[in-house]
């Protein structure tokens, strides 16, 4: 089977679409959106929407920082993602928001394990950013794939049965195979907001019968994106960073 | 140890387990069968070992994700891959051929057949590097000639693929290889440089045409790191018939800096495969090893180690691109004599790596087949030439960059074609035929070339001809 994976989308929807689009072209079966669905972008209500959509119909969402600060009203973030979780919240309808609310933090399918962070303690969404932060992850779980997000940096790690870790920066459109006797955690770059330099779009797809994963880069309308952030007024470091990519 | 369910007479998914080929190392090699396939096919699994991970079972899962990933006549076909913790096993095509460790008893061989597998070797290093491994351990088991007579790589264990985990690197922070054949680079640890499987080459190429090794057979890492600093007796002191090109090649290929070896294994295929073109330098006339004096500055210069720079294999190859320019002599404008020459100027001002073939076609007839034969012929080709440096002079200081070669074919584009495709060459650049009446009658080469090169094709118009107005 072939599963689109989507993390921290942030409610830009000109990069969501056109990830979408790619993942349909390169015949996506399933779908998981890792989460951070919203906050940053002007789009959340019609991101939130499409992803409540996908989740009727049989894909996986799981609970991010930012989906859980909607949810949450005394939740105090940092700048500048305090105003725009504010404003995100008043976009949003009671619906989705007590969508957003009923995540689950993780979701296991298999011997795969999806969540949004660290799965050493998903609701402390520490950062899986180097080799000792991804051991302990890999230790915290029995399943022998982990995907996750919210680094918004694309990164693969491998653990032997012997507990001897690899690092690997994967290259995009290279299917990288997801050898059984290993144990795996995947870091989904960001589908709308990437940090790694690379403006365009980051998600991945997992063959689940090959064992493999191949990460994508999507070029998307980031003017447009950039310009409905600074038509909303939200801060204007939102916009400018997604044409850096940083 | 060999698994216990690898025992000739035993059938695993389908394959029938035959007799033993090999059985030392990391890894256990039989001949295996299958009804349904006719190929010749061998399987391997990795040698058992106690504990924690062996370099036998990483080695093996290297090969595993890295040759299904390769495909073309310099490397054995992957036809499948068991389980791996029940059955870690790879059954690949039996390469039928001769491996080059037969030929060790023959040793020294004559200096043209050094080149003629120096050169096979080299042009399946470049395709495997076109696919993006570096192999890492290249020596005379590891190569294969065909029955066609094309070298194959076999054995990916110590292989780098730059798309994909080195676990190697990752979980053995000391270098694996092979004493004899192991690049300077490589004896550090890196293993990024598809310039460290040109070093390995040198060393079989040095190897077969003295019946020395360059640096003998070192054992332990005092031994292994002395080619950091000290240089190998010159072949010629060795051999005192020793060619100056071959010399100038092996010794070039031997250089502890990568930067200094040929660019691309299909720049070192090119020099192979044309002695009469290679540039010599001071190297092809070295008589004697340097003086301990440099031999112990360079021992504590820290600044003499090799230079290390992080670039993917791709990267690599197109940085050192071979063009080939071809310049049609006979009918060609000083105009497009000239737009050539620019377009020459501008690549290599954008690719300093680049190399240009300068081409023509001595057209035969097909009546006179023999014509070269003769002195008229041979007049002809030597004409040619000349007027080819004649076109090359004024690029100045290009010329170490420049070869020049006159072909000899009935048919100008298929001659262009098949030059292109046995040296892997990289672009060609010709001027459009400038008579646009001729052009009717005897049909475009440069259509022709455009339509069926293995390449890119640039074609070069003068800024202004008016006769190719309607």
């Amino acid at each position: 089977m072939l599963i689109a994976l989507f993390a921290d989308i942030h409610a830009n929807r000109e990069a969501f679409e056109a990830c979408l689009a790619h993942a349909r072209v390169h015949r996506a079966q399933h779908w998981v959106f890792l989460g951070d669905h919203v906050n940053y972008g002007a789009d959340p209500e019609w991101v939130v929407g499409t992803i409540m959509d996908y989740v009727s119909a049989g894909s996986t969402a799981i609970l991010g920082n930012h989906d859980a600060a909607v949810a949450e009203p005394r939740s105090i973030m940092d700048s500048p993602a305090q105003p725009a979780i504010e404003w995100t919240r008043v976009q949003l309808g009671a619906a989705q928001r007590a969508f957003l609310a009923g995540l689950p933090l993780t979701v296991e399918h298999g011997d795969i394990l999806f969540v949004h962070a660290d799965a050493t303690a998903p609701r402390k969404w520490n950062y899986v950013t180097d080799r000792p932060d991804a051991v302990r992850s890999l230790r915290a779980t029995k399943c022998r794939m982990t995907f996750c997000g919210h680094v918004h940096r694309p990164a693969t790690y491998n653990m032997s049965e012997t507990g001897r870790l690899t690092a690997f920066q994967p290259v995009t459109g290279a299917a990288v195979p997801l050898l059984p006797q290993r144990r795996w955690l995947a870091v989904i770059g960001s589908v709308g907001q990437p940090r790694d330099g690379n403006p365009a779009a980051s998600y991945a797809m997992l063959d689940t019968e090959r064992s493999e994963i191949t990460y994508f880069r999507v070029p998307y309308d980031v003017e447009t994106a950039a310009a409905k952030i600074r038509q909303a007024g939200l801060p204007e470091i939102l916009a400018e960073r997604l044409g850096w990519g940083h | 140890m060999a698994p216990p369910w690898l025992r000739e007479g035993t059938t695993i998914d389908g394959f029938l387990i035959g007799d033993l080929i090999h059985q030392r190392g990391m890894a256990v090699i039989r001949k295996v069968t299958r009804p349904e396939i006719a190929m010749p096919m061998l399987i391997k699994a990795p040698s058992l070992f106690e504990g924690e991970d062996s370099a036998a079972i990483v080695s093996f899962e290297m090969e595993q994700m890295i040759l299904p990933r390769l495909s073309g006549i310099h490397v054995p076909k992957f036809i499948a891959a068991g389980d791996f913790p029940a059955h870690p096993y790879i059954v690949m095509e039996h390469i039928a051929g001769h491996s080059l460790l037969g030929l060790l008893e023959k040793l020294p061989l004559s200096y043209a057949e050094v080149a003629v597998i120096g050169a096979k070797v080299a042009s399946a290093l470049h395709d495997l590097h076109c696919q993006h491994v570096i192999h890492l351990d290249v020596k005379p088991s590891n190569i294969v000639l065909r029955d066609n007579g094309e070298a194959a790589l076999i054995d990916f264990g110590l292989s780098h693929h730059d798309q994909l985990p080195d676990l190697m690197h990752e979980q053995f922070r000391i270098p694996y290889g092979t004493a004899p054949y192991m690049a300077p680079e490589q004896v550090l640890g890196i293993r990024s440089d598809a310039r460290s499987d040109l070093f390995a080459l040198g060393v079989l190429l040095y190897f077969f045409s003295t019946n020395l090794r360059p640096f003998g057979d070192p054992r332990g890492k005092r031994q292994l790191h002395q080619r950091l600093w000290r240089d190998p007796i010159p072949p010629r002191k060795l051999r005192p018939d020793y060619p100056a090109w071959l010399q100038e090649i092996v010794l070039r290929c031997l250089e502890v800096d990568p930067t200094r070896r040929h660019p691309t294994a299909a720049q070192l295929a090119f020099d192979l495969s044309h002695p009469d073109q290679v540039k010599l330098t001071a190297r092809s006339e070295r008589l004697r090893r340097d003086p301990w004096s440099a031999v112990i500055r360079r021992r504590f210069n820290p600044d003499a180690a090799p230079s290390v720079f992080k670039q993917a294999v791709a990267a690599q190859i197109s940085a050192a691109p071979i063009v080939a320019v071809a310049i049609d002599l006979a009918e060609g404008s000083e105009a497009l004599a000239e737009a050539l020459r620019t377009t020459v100027r501008r690549m290599a001002e954008i690719v300093p790596g680049a190399r240009f073939a300068c081409l023509n076609v001595l057209k035969q007839h097909r009546i006179e087949l023999d014509s070269t034969l003769d002195q008229e012929g041979q007049n002809k080709h030597l004409k040619r030439l000349v007027e080819l440096k004649h076109w090359a002079h004024p690029l100045g200081t290009l010329e170490n960059q420049i070869t020049f070669h006159v072909l000899e074919a009935i048919d100008p584009a298929t001659a262009l074609l098949e030059y292109a495709r046995a040296n892997a060459v990289d672009h060609v650049v010709l001027g459009a035929r400038t008579d646009s009446a001729l052009r009717n009658i005897l049909g475009s080469v440069s259509g022709e070339v455009v339509a069926k090169a293995p390449c890119t094709v640039t074609v070069v118009r003068p800024p202004r001809q008016d006769d190719a107005l309607p």
